[in-house]
């Protein structure tokens, strides 16, 4: 099991939480919160060791690709491919701008 | 049934768990207890490099039901097989204890159960196993006044100490992929041996321990389709119905009496049980 | 006694504790249903035993199968039923030497999940109408077994001895279904105690009343019955003074921290704003 911090540029903050995924084999869980303006903080505790790089290139790919919130991101991962974790952010992002929210 | 019905038929199983407790309650009215942003996450778990999950595997979703209010608690399958742990096993037993004590108060909450569970957390064991036993006692208490509605969809079905929570519910909705047992096949090949029960036989395992089996020996009340609406309708039905005249739990006598009749010089045979309950229930 | 049953340390203490009563007629040989003096008032042991001629092949050593299930479940119900326009109430003692559920297909055919339901669900009807339940740990206390004879007491008393056990699944299972090797499960139990099989660790969880150290586990002397059954007396005297009747008092120990946070927080969020 192994813990990521990462950190990246980003806009105003976000306006509310979000959550998407579980913890299952081969995917992961995100949650999403409002950050201070500028920054999204990523802190990742995964059960596959020595993937850093690739998280880091992963994120880095989803999170500055377009102007997105400032956010504090927890990911709890339990294996999931680049594919899954791009799906499971850009969930948890699209539910900041559903209306009903996360209740 | 024909294509349109079968299109229109929204999968209660693809739901996870806090879809499942949404879909039960009444529009608008689900507000979540100790959510994943909370984050009660397992004390235990870290230090075995095992990774944990916001909301421990469970969702207790507080809300009301045909406006009634109600308690849904959602264990969710995915995560660990569904096992439960100190936290989870205490969101649930925690929130069935206070449903009972609403009723004490004159406040009529009652409690919907979603099996999708392995039994005890083994990462956790002896506190999952503690909180298992609180879960029993809880229902217990709160069948008292309400019914207590037991729902296994699959996949992962309801086994171990949770198997005895569901035989202790009011009433227990299955499905055609949902499985009921106390061990789970590997375990008893291992211990009795292939010829015993073979773990990998799926039409096997589903005749022993399968919704459709288990319903027709009497040992669930309601054998629905994998239809989230259908679902919602039968809990709704059964909660208007009120409490069974008897707990299914408490027919000793009745089931004493069949078991008399087995000849245990032979391996159980699906439809002998069937017409033995059927007849003796 | 039957020569059909081997010694387990379950017969040993429920004979010793009943003076050797003869058990009440129309139960199976597993399960021995004594009504015998608590603390000078009468009171109803339970045990579980082994029989190894029992017609359930998967129920020879002393499991609790599809029978045994139903069987407790209508000792305690029948005794309920007797007492129910009583107002002193009847004390149940469960002796608890169970070593596992029955593992079978005819146990999970004809559904030994709810046999075990009868049986807690009756101990637990029981401790709520106000019968003082106890539980002694004499031996194993495992999984589904102890669940349905002997969780839902009120008090729960164990010997501090090497071969009690309280546990979820045993070793060899245990390290088969997490995919580790056993010597790697001991390790993890050493430093998690809810993992831990000896009776020590269990005790450091909360969930016993007492921990009591007799001088022959598997045949109490006179010295063993003295300690045993003043014990049994005062749990009854702390029972019954007790005004709950939930099993509340399983959290009071560190370790359960995080089970009372959880409850104490359902609490301050339940009723809405």
């Amino acid at each position: 099991m192994e813990r990521i911090n990462l950190e990246f540029p980003a806009g105003k903050p976000a306006r509310r939480s979000a959550l998407a995924g579980v913890v299952g084999s081969g995917d992961l869980e995100v949650l999403l919160e409002p950050n201070g303006a500028g920054s999204t903080a990523v802190s990742i505790t995964t059960s596959v060791d020595g993937m850093g790089r690739i998280w880091e290139a992963v994120l880095t790919r989803i999170l500055t690709a377009a102007p997105l919130p400032a956010a504090k991101i927890e990911i709890n991962d339990f294996g999931a491919t680049p594919g899954v974790v791009r799906m499971r952010i850009e969930q948890a992002f699209e539910e900041l701008d559903a209306a009903g929210g996360t209740r | 049934m024909n294509t349109n019905a079968l299109l229109k038929r929204s999968s209660f199983i693809e739901l996870g768990a806090r879809e499942r407790a949404r879909a039960l309650l009444d529009a608008r009215s689900m507000r979540e207890l100790i959510g994943p942003f909370e984050r009660f996450v397992s004390p235990w778990l870290a230090q075995q490099n095992v990774v944990t999950q916001a909301d421990d595997g469970v969702v207790v979703a507080k809300g009301r039901i045909d406006d009634q209010p109600a308690v849904v608690l959602a264990i969710e399958g995915a995560y660990q097989g569904g096992s439960l742990g100190e936290v989870g096993g205490a969101k649930i037993a925690g929130a069935l204890e206070l449903a009972a004590e609403d009723n004490r108060r004159g406040v009529p909450t009652r409690a919907v159960i979603l099996f999708e569970t392995g039994g005890v957390r083994l990462q956790e064991a002896n506190l999952g196993l503690a909180a298992i036993a609180e879960i029993h006692s809880a229902i217990v208490d709160l069948r008292r006044y309400q019914p207590v509605i037991g729902i296994i969809a699959g996949t992962v079905g309801c086994f171990g100490g949770m198997s005895i929570a569901a035989g202790l519910c009011s009433y227990l909705i299955v499905t055609q992929e949902a499985r009921l047992g106390l061990n789970g096949p590997a375990v008893i090949e291992q211990e009795a041996g292939i010829d015993e029960y073979d773990s990998r036989d799926r039409p096997f395992i589903w005749s022993i321990t399968g919704g459709e089996q288990r319903y027709r020996s009497k040992l669930a009340d309601a054998y629905l389709d994998d239809d989230a609406e259908a679902i919602l309708a039968t809990v709704r039905e059964l909660f208007r119905t009120g409490l069974p005249a008897h707990n299914r739990s408490d027919r000793h006598a009745d089931f004493l009496a069949c078991l008399a009749g087995v000849d245990a010089r032979e391996q159980a045979r699906p439809d002998a049980v069937r017409a033995l309950y059927q007849k003796g229930l | 006694m039957p020569d059909a049953i081997q010694h387990s340390r379950g017969a040993s203490w429920l004979a010793a504790l009943t003076r050797n009563t003869p058990p009440n007629g129309g139960f199976p040989a597993t399960v021995h249903v004594v009504d015998a003096a608590l603390a000078g008032e009468p009171a109803r042991y339970i045990a579980v035993l082994p029989d190894t001629h029992n017609r359930f092949p998967r129920v020879r050593n002393g499991e609790v199968g599809l029978v045994e299930g139903w069987a407790l479940a209508r000792a305690v119900s029948e005794l309920v039923a007797q007492d129910a326009g009583r107002a002193v109430k009847r004390p149940i003692v469960a002796v608890i030497d169970v070593a596992s559920q029955a593992y079978g297909r005819r146990e999970e055919a004809y559904g030994i999940h709810q046999a075990l339901a009868g049986a807690a669900g009756a101990y637990a009807a029981a401790r709520l109408a106000g019968h003082p339940v106890i539980g002694l740990i004499v031996g194993k206390a495992m999984s589904g077994a102890l669940l349905a004879h002997g969780y839902q007491a009120n008090r729960l008393i164990a010997l501090d001895d090497p071969q009690v056990m309280v546990h979820a699944m045993g070793k060899a299972a245990a390290a088969r279904v997490t995919l580790r090797a056993v010597e790697d499960l001991e390790k993890l139990a050493a430093k998690i105690p809810p993992m831990a099989y000896d009776i020590g660790s269990f005790a450091s969880l909360g969930l016993l009343w007492r921990l009591l150290t007799v001088a022959q586990p598997d045949a109490p002397g006179a010295a063993d019955m003295d300690l045993v059954e003043t014990c049994l007396a005062q749990a009854l005297a702390d029972i019954r003074t007790d005004p709950s009747r939930d099993l509340s008092g399983r959290l009071g120990q560190a370790p359960r921290r995080m089970s009372k946070r959880v409850r104490e927080r359902l609490v301050a969020v339940w009723k809405e704003d």
